[in-house]
């Protein structure tokens, strides 16, 4: 990134946006099943989270940010995926049929929780590793 | 039936771990598998006898009325025991044969897993079952041929014989298919029950040809013998039990098992038995011409392959009867003296028969194995061999048409089994020892055991038929008759003329033995005319498709994205636009809303956008301006009330971008190299694909949908079925969630691609990327 002038304002609206951002794609992550959002954008909002604080700093200190190897995030993340669609076979259904439990939280109503959910958060993973896997590799050439 | 088919697969993928801890005793341990088949077998005996063929049916793709199914009746329990019984000798032979051999514990695991299919081969009773479990011997067959994989013959070599029976094996696919979509039913022994519903349907030819592709590919049948000595690049216990008792009788045992249903085509008997017939005669002068011990053995299984269609093809009562006894005859014999070759070039390290004497003394029990098997396979009394070569010059006096071609070509064929069993049997035992590279002398138990066993059955069914003519021989031969019938076999059946051939074939056998050399000199003719028979058709084809495919790669695969990009956008425009054309399909759309004033703003935009990132004179205007289009469509989603798309949109534009940038980096500056007619000929490329996804949009708005369209269905079942009230991220992880993930998988795939080729490329030299 040698070449680009960064400005003061970058940096610092940086440095707020990348947790400010990353909350928004986990929120877009979980509440994708019903509202507008879901994996997909969720995992690109997280990448150009961690883009932005690349850009406005460098990449070196965005993986440090990181903390976890990229590679082995996107076989996490299809790991994730794959695996959601095994629970209902247990049942005799298809491969990829959807499970579902309910728990019940007193005082706050209740929470589904379901394999798309487990399923979402393997696409997030794919997506966000992938897409900065191929930025930062071209960023740092 | 299940449990023990995966638990063999258990044992087959635990071979190498037991080898770590039983050392010598891994074949003994692994010989328990196909032993105790081999027993249970024999209990089955009494039933299948009495016409009750044992079934199992588990369903595996009940729609497509695919189903693992099995059934196992006289040609089955035959196979069956040869698959079982020799396999056992077959594993604890490669124990003492191949017993310090750092990946035994591999061959160990790929034998079995060949066990395995092929005892699924010879019981599948669905069509898709047998062909799932034929290919997976081929495959098992290429990485045993294979096993030496360092050398570059054997690698060739299991190559070839991949490719040949793998296409013999796709046309087998295609041929059970069409007799399934005749009779209606996917199971063997139905098709068989309705087979006139197949002998008056217009697809019996292309059916019938397409099977028997896949049957003589398989069982080396000319032309397609050749891959059959390449075969022997393989360790000897694989010659011994793939290449001579079972994977190459696969095909005569498809034969057999279609001669009840095809036998009564018009074709059947001209072409199998005739075939059969050529087999036999080019095996056996091939074999009659060579040296080495395993060649001369691989040539003369060719020659009894072809006898053995040859007869399957005669059909009838004698063929059946003759056809069962020559499958059994020729397993122990050849079984053994497969082993027997590999015995003594483990012993001797010599493989040249003409440098081979004396080793009788030297090797006394492989001998005695050795001369009882090769006496069996020369047809002399009182060996089993004798008996099937009887049954065979009978059944092929007694065919209808042509007797005496068929006869002359028994004939033949007997006459190399006799040079080649004196070759490889007897000659190497008797007179004085000569020099070898390795003094040679009597192996273990493990190396002695099999080929003794396989001999002294030879002889023991030759003196006492009845032993397997009822419980074994009787319901084969009803298997491949159709008709339940009885087999009775006997030595002496008086003087004949069978008789006469079979004394005659002898006596010439000897005599081309005895002046062999002069023999091999005086044919050299055929070496010159082989040089151009099927093995090297098989390498024109072989190097033409390499051909092929190099020369599409040049054109096609220039390395230019602007190339691919061409080809890409031309082909599509050019195919859906013919087909739109050429139906009529495209029509003015008639219904339309007004446009509003904010949305001819933005089309205004997303064109102006358009034009100032083909006419930029920088390359980073051209792609703000590019990424002006991206955010004017991300609003246009936004507009129509597509906010899932419209987000995404945004979030992949902003990153596109970036992307470039990082690009642009590295590009030097930007310039326009090309002419004024190859940027005229782009613009027409760009504005034809821009025109044809206007018009298939139109289309999809002003058309009747050819199907009711699913989105009803999604928005109807999202909340009750998917628990969530967005439908588009129902579809992506509940509905069609295969989909995203195989989406995934190529993200994923993309992405280390681009890691890989980024970061572990050579230290850039000069330029970049």
């Amino acid at each position: 990134m040698k070449g680009f002038v960064v400005s003061l304002i970058l940096r610092t609206a940086a440095t707020y946006m990348l947790p400010l951002l990353l909350l928004f794609s986990v929120f877009l992550l979980l509440g994708g099943h019903n509202e507008p959002g879901g994996g997909f954008v969720g995992g690109l909002t997280a990448a150009s989270a961690f883009i932005l604080y690349g850009l406005a700093f460098d990449v070196e200190r965005a993986k440090v940010m990181l903390r976890v190897n990229l590679i082995r995030l996107v076989g996490v993340g299809l790991g994730l995926a794959a695996l959601s669609g095994f629970f209902q076979i247990l049942m005799g259904d298809p491969y990829l049929t959807s499970a579902w439990v309910t728990i019940p939280l007193p005082g706050l109503g209740e929470l589904k929780l379901g394999t798309p959910l487990l399923f979402d958060i393997g696409v997030y993973l794919v997506v966000l590793s992938v897409s900065l896997i191929i930025t930062m590799t071209l960023a740092e050439q | 039936m299940l449990v023990v088919g995966l638990l063999a697969l258990v044992l087959a993928f635990a071979a190498p771990t037991i080898r770590r801890y039983a050392g010598s005793a891994t074949g003994w341990i692994l010989a328990a598998f196909p032993a105790g088949v081999f027993v249970w077998l024999c209990v089955l005996t009494p039933d299948i006898g009495a016409g009750e063929p044992w079934r199992f049916s588990q369903e595996w793709v009940p729609g497509l009325g695919i189903a693992l199914s099995f059934h196992i009746d006289g040609l089955g329990l035959l196979f069956g025991m040869l698959i079982s019984g020799i396999g056992a000798l077959v594993l604890v032979y490669a124990q003492g044969y191949l017993g310090e051999h750092k990946d035994l514990g591999r061959f160990y695991t790929t034998l079995l897993l060949f066990m395995i299919s092929m005892l699924g081969v010879v019981w599948a009773d669905n069509i898709v079952s047998l062909f799932v479990f034929w290919e997976l011997t081929s495959v098992t067959s290429y990485l045993l041929i294979g096993f030496d994989h360092h050398r570059d013959t054997a690698r060739k070599s299991a190559l070839q014989a991949l490719l040949v029976t793998g296409i013999g094996g796709l046309a087998l696919l295609a041929g059970l298919i069409l007799m399934a979509i005749a009779t209606g039913s996917m199971e063997l022994s139905e098709i068989a029950a309705r087979s006139d519903l197949l002998l008056e349907h217009p697809l019996l030819t292309p059916a019938l040809l397409l099977v028997l592709l896949g049957a003589m590919t398989k069982s080396a049948q000319f032309p397609f013998h050749f891959w059959l000595p390449g075969a022997m690049e393989a360790p000897t216990p694989v010659s011994a039990y793939l290449h001579s008792s079972t994977m190459v009788k696969a095909g005569v045992y498809l034969l057999a098992r279609m001669q009840p249903t095809l036998g009564d085509a018009d074709l059947w008997t001209p072409l199998v038995g005739t075939v059969g017939a050529v087999t036999m005669v080019v095996g056996a002068w091939l074999a009659m011409r060579q040296v080495y011990l395993k060649l001369l053995l691989a040539y003369s299984t060719v020659s009894a392959l072809g006898g053995m269609v040859m007869l399957i093809g005669f059909g009838g009562e004698l063929g059946a009867k003759a056809a069962a006894t020559f499958i059994l005859a020729h397993a122990l014999y050849k079984g053994a003296l497969f082993l027997v070759a590999g015995s003594i070039d483990h012993a001797a390290h010599e493989k040249d028969v003409r440098k081979l004497s004396g080793l009788g003394r030297l090797m006394p029990l492989t001998a005695v194995g050795a001369m009882v098997a090769g006496l069996s396979m020369s047809g002399f009394m009182p060996l089993f061999g004798f008996i099937s070569k009887e049954l065979l010059l009978e059944a092929a006096l007694e065919t209808p048409a042509w007797a005496g071609l068929f006869g002359a070509a028994s004939v033949i064929g007997a006459v190399g089994m006799v040079v080649v069993a004196i070759a490889v049997g007897v000659r190497p035992f008797m007179g004085s020892w000569k020099e070898t590279p390795r003094k040679p002398h009597e192996g273990g138990p493990t190396l002695w055991l099999g080929p003794t066993i396989l001999a002294a059955l030879s002889l023991l069914f030759g003196v006492a038929p009845s032993l397997v003519q009822k419980v074994l021989l009787s319901p084969a031969a009803s298997a491949i008759y159709g008709v339940p019938m009885e087999v009775k076999l006997s030595l002496w059946h008086g003087l004949t003329p069978a008789l006469g051939l079979s004394v005659l074939a002898i006596a010439v056998g000897v005599g081309v033995f005895l002046m062999r050399p002069g023999f091999i000199r005086l044919t050299s003719l055929s070496d010159r005319v082989g040089a151009y028979g099927p093995a090297r058709w098989y390498t024109w084809v072989f190097d033409g498709m390499n051909e092929i495919a190099r020369v599409q790669t040049r054109v096609l695969q220039s390395g230019y994205l602007r190339a691919y990009l061409f080809i890409m956008i031309v082909t599509t425009v050019g195919l859906t636009g013919w087909m739109m054309l050429s139906s009529g399909a495209l029509a003015a759309p008639t219904e339309l809303t007004p446009v509003q004033l904010h949305e001819a703003g933005l089309l205004a935009l997303v064109l102006l956008g358009a034009l100032l990132a083909v006419r930029s004179k920088s390359s980073l205007g051209a792609v703000a301006a590019l990424g002006v289009v991206g955010y004017g469509v991300a609003l246009i989603y936004v507009l129509f009330g597509a906010p899932d798309l419209a987000m995404t949109q945004f979030a992949i534009e902003t990153l596109t971008v970036v992307l470039f940038v990082f690009v642009f980096y590295h590009l030097p500056k930007f310039r326009i190299l090309t002419s004024v007619l190859a940027r005229t000929r782009d613009a027409l490329v760009a504005i034809s694909a821009g025109m044809l996804m206007a018009a298939l949009v139109i289309m999809a708005v002003s058309q009747r949908p050819l199907h009711e369209p699913i989105s009803a269905y999604f928005a109807e079942h999202s909340v009750s079925k998917g628990y969530g009230r967005n439908v588009v991220n129902v579809i992506l992880v509940d509905f069609r969630s295969i989909d995203t993930l195989g989406e995934i998988v190529v993200l994923a795939v993309a992405g280390v691609g681009v890691y890989a080729l980024l970061r572990l490329r050579e230290p850039r030299e000069g330029g970049s990327s």
